[in-house]
C-alpha cells in the first residue's frame, strides 16, 4: 500500500540544473594554485624485466618531478583484497601500459614530450594471453599456477542425474572483454600538506577505497588521509578500484613535489591501460527430462582476471552464483575459476560476473529446448523458479514471484508470438532475416552472503543550524540517481519537502564510511540506513518536544532550536544484518543476496544479409524490482543498462594484440550512437522487498544481464545458424554462414 | 592531446591568392587546413609530421556552389551541410548528399569540405565514390593559373593524389545529365552514424530496350584507392541483366578489388559485401533503371 | 595552470563568446576547446575523446555546431560562438534545459552541455522534428548512461511534440 508522497515520483535530480546549465564541475574543471601536471611512464611490453631506464638528455630533467617505486613510503601496492598489485613497477612488468614511472610538470605539453623521452629497456619473459594457455600452465605468471580463485557451489547428489536423463546438453559460451567507456575519463587532484596530510579529489566511486589504499601506500594514518568525490561523468565499475591506483600516483607526486597535481588521462591512456569487464568462458552439460525438466548440471565458469588478482575473485563470485539463471536445480555443480593472463587487470563493470554467466545461461536455454523440442518460451516456463523452492546456493525463494506470469506479460508487449509467425514467412524472401530472442534472468543486490555485514556501513542524517536536512553518506553519484533517491528517502522518512533535503559531497572527512557505491546496493542497503537514520533525528527532536503530527515549518524550527542549543543533530545508523539470512562462505551455500529482482528481456532482431549486419529492432524490458523509487530514474538505469549491454552484444569489440589493446580510441571502439538503437521500452512490476528501502530492490546492474543473451538468441531465430560467443560482429555472422551448409540457412 | 601547439604554425592569410603565393613560395612546407575534422585528429593524437599550417578554411573563393546548365560547380570549401541541404545537390547528385550525410554527426558535416575529403584522399572517404560516379572533374589552382582534370585517375596510390604541392583543389565541376540514371548508394560501417565505411559504393546505371546503356560502379573501402569497376561495367554495357549473370559479376568485384585486413574488418567480409552491394545495384537497375 | 607569460607564436585573436567580445593571447594552434575551458574559463564544454566522436565538446560557432577539440584556435577568429554557459541568459533556464531536466536527459552529466547544443541547433533547424530526425541531428553525441530514449523524450518535450 503506498501512502508515500515522495518516494515513488520522479522528483528532480538533485544536482540536474548544474549539470543542464555547464556549472557541474568535474576533476578536469578543478585547479589549484601552483598546481602541476603529472603523467606515467608505462610498460610497452606484456611481461619483462626492467634492465635499463634513461631519459633522453635534450630534456632538462630537473623542471620534472620524478617518481619510482623506490619512492614509496609504505607498501607498494595497491591495497584491495590480495595486494599483489604494484602501485609502480619495480624491476619487473606483468602487463602492457603497467605504471613504471611518474612525471611531473607545470606545463602538460612538455610534460608529454617528457614521458615520450624515457627509454626503458627489457629483457622480455615469456606472456600468456589466453585462458587456455594460462591454464596450460606451461608458462606460470602468478602464483603456484596462473590462478586466482576458485570455487565450487555443490547441491544435491549430481552423480546419480546423468543415467536418469533422457538428453544430456551441452555447450560452451564465451564473451569477450568490454571497456566501460564512461565519457569522462579518470582524473585526481592531489595535494599534500606535512600537517593535514594527503588530499585526494577524484573522479571515483569509492571514496574509503582511496582512503584505505592511501593509508598503506602512503604510510599515514586515516586521519591523515582526505578523500573527496568530484562531480563524476560515468563509471560503471571503472571506477570502482582503479581510483586508488591514479589516487596513488597523484599523492606519490604531489609529496615529494610539495604541489597540487592533477592527472587526468586521455581517451587512449584511459581505454589502453584502465580496467574491462572480465573475458569469460562458460561451460554447460546439463541433464533433462524428456518433458524439458532440468534434472541437473555440471557448469564451468572461467574469467580471464588479467595480470594481477584485483577484484577477479569478487567477480567471479557473482558470476557463478548467478550461473544457474532464474530456474530449479534439483543438483548442480557449479566450478569457478579465475585465472592470470598478461593484459591490464580486468576490473568490475556492471553486472559484475553475472552478464557473463547468465550469457551462457540463457544460451544454454535455447539449445536445451531444442534438443528436447520445445520452444525457448515453454522450456523457460517449465524451469522457472517459484516460491519455496531453492536455488544453486540453496537459498529458499521466499516471495511469489511468479515468472511464468512475467513472462506472459512480456510476450504480449513485445508481441513475440504474431511476429514470430510473421517471420517465418517474411523471412523466406529477400535479404533480410528477423528473429526473436527471449533472456530470463535474475540479479542479487547488495554484496554477496556476508558481505554487508563485514562492510557495516554507517549513514548520518544531520539537521542543520538552518533547519534544513543533509544526508552524510559516502555513497556517491555519477548519474545513477543517488543524491536524488537518497534525499527522497530522507524527505520521505521525516515528511519534509523534498527541497528541505540536501546530501553532503562524499569527502571522508565530512561522512561515514556507507560502503562502496556498487553492487546495486545503494538505494536498497544504503537507502534504508538512510530511512533509519532520519527517523532518529526525528525521534530526537520529537523526544525534545516537537509533536508527532508537525509541519515541516515546525520541524524546520525545532531543528534550528536544537543545533542552538546543543551544538549540532546528527544520527547513525549502521548496516544490522537481517535476521534468518544465513550464508556459508566455505561451502558456498545459503542466503546470497536478501534479495534478487527478476527479469524477462525480449529483443527483435534484424539481419540483412548483405551486409551480415544484425540490429536491434525492438527491445522490451520488464523486471520486477521492489519497488520504483523514481520511475524516471528507474526507466533511466535500466534503458542505459540495455543500450550497454545491445553494445556487449553487436558493437562493442576490443582488439587484442600482445596484450595491449590495439583500437583504444572512440573512432575504433564502437558504442552505439543514437542512430543505433531502437526503442528500448522498459516496464516494471513491483512485488515490494522486506529488506530494501521502501520495498526498493537494487537495479543499476541488473538490466547488463538480460540483452546479450536475448539478442544472440534472436540471431539464431533470423538465420539458424548458432552463436554462441559475443562481441557478434558482422564479419563473425559472415564467416559463420559462409561456412555452413546452405540447408543451415533459412 | 599529444601535440604541443608551441611547436605549430598556423597562418590565416584571408585571400585564396595570398595562399597561393605562400605555397609556391615554400613549396611542400604548408599543409593547407579546412575545416580541421582529418588534420587535427592526426594532430591530438601526436601523429601530424607537418609543423607548418595554411588555414583555406571559410576562403570565400573556395565557397559557394555555382548551378549552371549544363553543370554545378562545388567550391572546394563547400561543407558537408551545404552539400546535403543544397537543392541541385540533394535532387540531382543523390549519391553526394548522401555521402555528405553519412560522413560523421552534424558537427563534423559543418566543418568538413569536400576538397579536404579529396586531398586527405583517405581510400574509406565517403564522398569519392560518388565523385567517381559522376566523372567529376577538378579545378586545380595555383600562381601559375589553372588546369581542369578528371578526377577519375586523381588518387594514384594510397593517399598519394596528383596534384603539385603548391595547387589546391578550387572547384569540383559536375556535369547535370544523371537525372535519368538509377542512382545507388549504400554505406557499410560499424554502426548506423559516426563510422568509417567498411565498404562504401555509389553507382548510376541507365537501360534502355531492356539492355543496359550506360553504368558505372565505384567503391570504396576496398583498395588503397576508391575505384571504378571498369572491367564490370564494360562487361554489363550491351547486356542484359539476368540471374546467371549475378555469379559472374560477384566473381568480377571479387577480382577487381584488394580488400585489407585491419582494425575495422576483415578482407573477406569487405569482399563478400562489395559483391553483395554490386548485386543489389544491379537487381534495383533490373526493376527500375530507365527514366526517373 | 599553463602559465600566460609571453610567449612567441602566440597571437591575439578576437572573438564574441555568449555574446560577450573577448581577446585572448593563444597559440593559434591551440584548441578552441581549451581557449574556452582555460582561457576563458568556460568549463561547460567537455573533453571526452579529443577526436571528434563523441560530441562532449560541442559548442556552437556562428549558429553552426562544431567539436570544438577539432577547430584551431585561430580559425574561430572574428566567430561567434554559443556555449552551454551562453544557452540560459539569466537563472532562467531554456525550455530546452528544463526538458532534459524534466525528461532525465542527464544522469552523469557530462555529455549534457554538448548534447544539448546539439539538440539546439537541431530544433533551430526543425522546430518539430520527428523521431528519425532526433535521431539522426543527436547521432555526433555520445551519451553512455541514457541510451537516448530520455534525451529524445526531452527534445521532443521542448519542441512542444508528443514523444512517439
Amino acid at each position: 500500500m503506498k501512502e508515500e508522497q515522495i518516494v515513488g515520483k520522479s522528483v528532480p535530480r538533485k544536482e540536474g540544473r548544474d549539470k543542464v546549465t555547464g556549472a557541474a564541475r568535474y576533476i578536469d574543471d578543478m585547479t589549484m594554485p601552483g598546481m602541476l601536471y603529472g603523467a606515467t611512464v608505462r610498460s610497452q611490453i606484456p611481461r619483462g624485466v626492467i634492465k635499463k631506464i634513461s631519459f633522453d638528455s635534450r630534456f632538462n630533467w630537473a623542471e620534472f618531478v620524478a617518481v619510482s617505486a623506490k619512492d614509496i613510503p609504505g607498501k607498494n601496492c595497491i591495497a584491495l583484497i590480495g595486494d599483489d598489485q604494484p602501485c609502480l613497477a619495480d624491476g619487473v612488468v606483468n602487463h602492457p601500459e603497467e605504471p613504471i614511472l611518474l612525471l611531473a610538470h607545470q606545463n602538460p605539453h612538455v610534460l608529454r614530450k617528457a614521458v615520450d623521452a624515457v627509454s626503458i629497456e627489457y629483457e622480455p619473459l615469456p606472456a600468456v594471453f589466453t585462458m587456455e594457455d594460462s591454464e596450460r600452465c606451461s608458462q606460470i605468471i602468478w602464483g603456484a599456477d596462473n590462478t586466482f580463485k576458485t570455487f565450487l557451489i555443490a547441491k544435491g547428489d549430481i552423480e546419480s542425474v546423468w543415467e536418469k536423463a533422457d538428453y544430456i546438453v551441452e555447450g560452451e559460451y564465451t564473451t569477450g572483454a568490454q571497456e566501460q567507456l564512461y565519457i569522462e575519463n579518470n582524473g585526481v587532484i592531489a595535494a599534500f600538506d606535512a600537517d593535514q596530510g594527503i588530499t585526494i579529489w577524484g573522479s571515483l566511486q569509492c571514496p574509503y577505497y582511496v582512503h584505505k589504499a592511501m593509508m598503506a601506500l602512503l604510510n599515514l594514518p586515516s586521519e591523515k588521509v582526505r578523500v573527496v568525490q568530484a562531480e563524476t561523468g560515468g563509471a560503471f565499475g571503472g571506477k570502482e578500484d582503479y581510483p586508488s591506483i591514479i589516487a596513488g600516483h597523484a599523492a606519490l607526486l604531489a609529496m615529494k613535489s610539495g604541489r597540487p597535481v592533477k592527472i587526468i588521462y586521455d581517451r587512449m591512456e584511459d581505454m589502453t591501460a584502465t580496467t574491462k569487464r572480465h573475458p569469460s568462458r562458460t561451460r554447460h552439460r546439463t541433464a533433462v527430462s524428456k518433458d524439458g525438466k532440468i534434472l541437473g548440471g555440471e557448469i564451468e565458469f572461467t574469467i580471464d582476471g588479467g595480470a594481477y588478482a584485483t577484484l577477479s575473485s569478487v567477480v567471479l563470485s557473482r558470476g557463478v552464483i548467478h550461473a544457474g539463471g532464474p530456474y530449479y536445480w534439483p543438483c548442480i555443480r557449479i566450478r569457478g575459476k579465475a585465472v592470470a593472463t598478461s593484459h591490464p587487470p580486468h576490473g568490475a563493470f556492471r553486472g559484475f560476473g553475472a552478464p557473463q554467466s547468465l550469457f551462457a545461461m540463457e544460451r544454454h536455454m535455447d539449445r536445451i529446448a531444442q534438443v528436447v523440442g520445445l520452444s525457448p518460451v515453454e522450456i523457460r516456463r517449465r524451469n522457472f523458479l517459484k516460491l519455496g523452492e531453492t536455488t544453486t546456493t540453496d537459498q529458499v525463494i521466499r516471495e511469489e514471484i511468479d515468472l511464468g506470469k512475467f513472462l506472459d506479460r512480456a510476450l504480449v508487449l513485445s508481441d513475440y508470438h504474431a511476429k514470430k509467425s510473421r517471420f517465418v514467412n517474411e523471412n523466406q524472401i529477400g535479404p533480410v532475416k528477423k528473429g526473436m530472442g527471449i533472456a530470463a534472468f535474475l540479479h542479487g543486490a547488495g554484496f554477496t552472503g556476508s558481505g554487508e555485514r563485514y562492510l557495516a556501513s554507517v549513514v548520518g542524517v544531520e539537521g542543520c543550524a538552518d533547519g534544513t536536512i543533509r544526508v552524510l553518506a559516502a555513497s556517491t553519484e555519477f548519474g545513477q540517481g543517488t543524491n536524488t533517491v537518497l534525499c527522497q528517502i530522507a524527505a520521505e522518512a521525516l515528511k519534509l519537502p523534498y527541497d528541505c533535503i540536501q546530501i553532503a559531497q562524499p569527502d571522508t572527512n565530512q561522512v561515514p564510511n556507507s560502503g562502496p557505491t556498487v553492487a546495486s546496493r545503494t538505494a536498497m542497503v544504503v537507502g534504508n540506513l538512510v530511512r533509519s537514520a532520519a527517523i532518529g533525528i526525528r525521534q530526537t527532536l520529537v523526544a525534545g518536544g516537537l509533536h508527532d503530527s508537525y509541519s515541516p515549518e515546525e520541524f524546520q524550527a525545532a531543528c534550528q532550536r536544537h543545533v542552538a542549543e546543543h551544538g549540532e543533530l546528527r544520527s547513525y545508523a549502521r548496516y544490522d544484518p537481517p535476521a534468518g539470512v544465513f550464508w556459508d562462505d566455505q561451502k558456498y551455500s545459503g542466503e546470497a543476496y536478501a534479495s534478487f529482482a527478476w527479469a524477462i528481456y525480449i529483443a527483435e532482431v534484424r539481419v540483412d544479409l548483405s551486409t551480415y549486419a544484425a540490429t536491434v529492432e525492438d527491445f522490451v524490458a520488464l523486471q520486477e524490482v521492489g519497488r520504483v523509487l523514481h520511475p524516471i530514474l528507474a526507466k533511466g538505469q535500466i534503458a542505459g543498462g540495455v543500450a550497454q549491454g545491445i553494445g556487449f552484444a553487436l558493437y562493442e569489440k576490443v582488439v587484442w594484440q600482445n596484450g595491449r589493446m590495439q583500437n583504444g580510441q572512440m573512432t575504433n571502439y564502437i558504442m552505439p550512437t543514437s542512430a543505433d538503437l531502437p526503442s528500448i521500452r522498459v516496464f516494471f512490476e513491483e512485488m515490494g522487498n522486506i529488506h530494501g528501502a521502501y520495498g526498493a530492490k537494487g537495479i543499476g546492474e541488473l538490466p547488463m544481464d538480460g540483452p546479450a543473451p536475448a539478442i544472440a538468441n534472436a540471431i539464431e531465430d533470423a538465420l539458424g545458424t548458432r552463436f554462441d560467443s559475443i562481441p557478434l560482429l558482422p564479419e563473425d555472422i559472415f564467416e559463420a554462414i559462409s561456412n555452413s551448409e546452405p540447408s543451415e540457412i533459412r | 592531446m599529444r601535440s604541443a601547439p608551441a611547436d605549430f604554425t598556423l597562418r590565416a592569410p584571408g585571400t585564396l591568392q595570398q595562399v597561393l603565393a605562400l605555397l609556391a613560395t615554400e613549396p611542400g612546407t604548408w599543409l593547407p587546413i579546412s575545416g580541421g575534422t582529418d588534420v587535427m585528429v592526426q594532430y591530438a593524437a601526436g601523429k601530424l609530421s607537418s609543423r607548418q599550417l595554411v588555414s583555406i578554411w571559410n576562403l570565400t573563393e573556395l565557397r559557394g556552389i555555382e548551378v549552371l546548365p549544363d553543370e554545378v560547380k562545388i567550391g572546394a570549401g563547400c561543407t558537408y551541410t551545404e552539400l546535403r541541404e543544397h537543392d541541385v545537390i540533394a535532387r540531382e547528385f543523390p549519391l553526394l548528399a548522401n555521402a555528405a550525410r553519412w560522413t560523421g554527426g552534424v558537427a563534423n558535416q559543418n566543418r568538413g569540405t569536400l576538397g579536404g575529403n579529396i586531398v586527405n584522399a583517405s581510400p574509406a572517404a565517403d564522398s569519392l565514390p560518388a565523385l567517381l560516379a559522376y566523372a567529376a572533374e577538378l579545378v586545380l589552382v595555383s600562381v601559375r593559373g589553372e588546369r581542369r582534370v578528371p578526377y577519375h585517375g586523381f588518387h594514384t596510390g594510397y593517399k598519394k593524389i596528383t596534384m603539385e604541392s603548391d595547387e589546391l583543389i578550387r572547384v569540383i565541376c559536375l556535369a547535370r545529365r544523371f537525372s535519368g540514371y538509377l542512382q545507388y548508394s549504400r554505406k557499410v560501417g560499424a554502426r548506423n552514424a559516426q563510422a568509417i565505411s567498411k565498404v562504401c559504393m555509389a553507382a548510376l546505371g541507365r537501360i534502355r530496350n531492356g539492355v543496359v546503356e550506360d553504368v558505372r560502379i565505384a567503391l570504396g573501402s576496398v583498395a588503397p584507392v576508391p575505384i571504378r569497376l571498369t572491367d564490370i561495367e564494360q562487361m554489363l554495357k550491351g547486356r542484359r541483366i539476368e540471374p546467371a549473370l549475378q555469379g559472374v559479376v560477384k566473381k568480377g568485384v571479387v577480382a577487381a578489388i584488394q580488400p585489407i585486413d585491419d582494425i575495422r574488418s576483415s578482407a573477406r567480409y569487405r569482399a563478400a559485401v562489395a559483391g553483395n552491394l554490386v548485386a543489389e545495384f544491379l537487381a534495383q537497375l533490373v526493376d527500375g533503371g530507365t527514366l526517373a | 595552470m599553463i602559465s600566460n607569460s609571453e610567449r612567441p607564436g602566440q597571437c591575439e585573436i578576437s572573438l564574441a563568446v555568449n555574446g560577450e567580445p573577448k581577446t585572448v593571447r593563444v597559440y593559434p594552434m591551440a584548441r578552441l576547446l581549451d581557449v574556452l575551458r582555460h582561457e576563458l574559463g568556460l568549463t561547460g564544454t567537455k573533453e571526452g575523446c579529443g577526436e571528434g566522436e563523441c560530441g562532449s565538446c560541442s559548442v556552437l560557432m556562428n549558429g553552426k555546431l562544431v567539436n570544438s577539440c577539432l577547430v584551431p584556435a585561430l580559425q574561430a577568429a572574428g566567430a561567434g560562438l554559443t556555449t552551454i554557459e551562453g544557452l540560459a541568459p539569466g537563472p532562467q533556464l531554456t525550455a530546452l534545459q528544463a526538458a532534459f531536466l524534466k525528461c532525465g536527459g542527464a544522469q552523469c552529466g557530462i555529455c549534457t552541455p554538448g548534447m544539448i547544443l546539439a539538440s539546439r541547433q537541431l530544433l533551430d533547424k526543425k522546430p518539430k522534428p520527428t523521431l528519425e530526425e532526433v535521431r539522426e541531428g543527436l547521432s555526433g553525441n555520445l551519451c553512455r548512461c541514457t541510451g537516448y530514449m530520455q534525451i529524445f523524450e526531452a527534445v521532443m518535450e521542448a519542441a512542444g511534440g508528443n514523444p512517439e
